[in-house]
């Protein structure tokens, strides 16, 4: 659907909270323009929600509007814990889903 | 300005061509004709359907954004709320608000006490001036909240 990047610290020490940056290429179609040669409206296609799990849990997740501008920008903070995975997801309008998954290594 | 939210293949020169004649005000009622916008009422009641009869207080949040948003369709936002992010003391939930959007709802963000800090930054889109509201939602069920406003202008013509 669209390509994610995500930027962590490349280790972290135990308890401490970074901060992780992430972008996803999305045109976040508001369902309120319209085509301009057919006059028709465009349908509405955005995503929706975005949620970060880390040492299974979610640690941070998203409901997004269509005022959330097109390709979509957020950055948050999470505390280390161990090492292990952190899996990011975007679910679009419709159901797909766009996966990233990247390693945290806590020392 | 109004033409800023649903006209990003629209380009500036031809704004600028139709400025003067007030075409952009007539083609913008155009464009959401049938579509209701957003005002104080409409994000107070979605306040009031998220929270319900709680009382928002002021203080504790923090909300960031430009006083002047020259492109409406990116504008920086970040919210912060202070909190010991404890698993007895966390921010659950931040909601953020837009008076003057087709729109009320701009978007929701929820932490745990993983989060080790309440604070979200993002780009969302703002179709004129107007007011942003972040509401806060407590672990331990206080509500606070914070409203900036912002002016928008199109990209390079000042204002």
């Amino acid at each position: 659907m669209a390509k994610a990047r995500v930027k962590a610290p490349k280790s972290v020490k135990k308890g401490e909270v970074f901060e992780v940056k992430t972008l996803i290429s999305h045109k976040m179609e508001t369902g309120l323009r319209k085509n301009k040669k057919t006059g028709k409206k465009i349908p509405r296609k955005i995503i929706n929600k975005f949620s970060v799990t880390y040492g299974g849990k979610e640690v941070f997740g998203s409901d997004w509007h269509p005022a959330v501008s097109a390709n979509p920008y957020v950055s948050f903070f999470v505390k280390a814990s161990a090492s292990g995975p952190m899996k990011f997801q975007w679910t679009e309008d419709g159901g797909a889903v766009t996966e990233k998954t990247v390693n945290i290594k806590v020392t | 300005m109004s033409v800023q939210f649903n006209t990003q293949n629209i380009r500036r020169r031809d704004v600028l061509a139709l400025a003067g004649t007030g075409v952009v005000a007539v083609s913008s009622i155009g464009l959401f004709a049938g579509d209701a916008m957003a005002d104080p009422a409409a994000v107070a009641k979605a306040i009031k359907d998220r929270i319900g009869g709680k009382k928002s207080m002021a203080g504790n949040i923090t909300l960031e954004l430009p006083q002047i948003a020259e492109n409406g369709n990116t504008v920086p936002i970040a919210v912060e709320v202070e909190s010991p992010m404890s698993s007895s003391d966390y921010v659950k939930a931040v909601h953020i608000y837009a008076e003057g959007n087709p729109a009320p709802d701009v978007a929701t963000f929820r932490f745990t006490p993983d989060s080790g800090r309440a604070r979200v930054s993002t780009r969302m889109r703002m179709i004129k001036s107007q007011n942003i509201v972040a509401v806060a939602e407590m672990s331990n069920g206080k509500v606070h909240m914070v409203k900036n406003a912002v002016k928008v202008t199109i990209g390079g013509c000042g204002g």
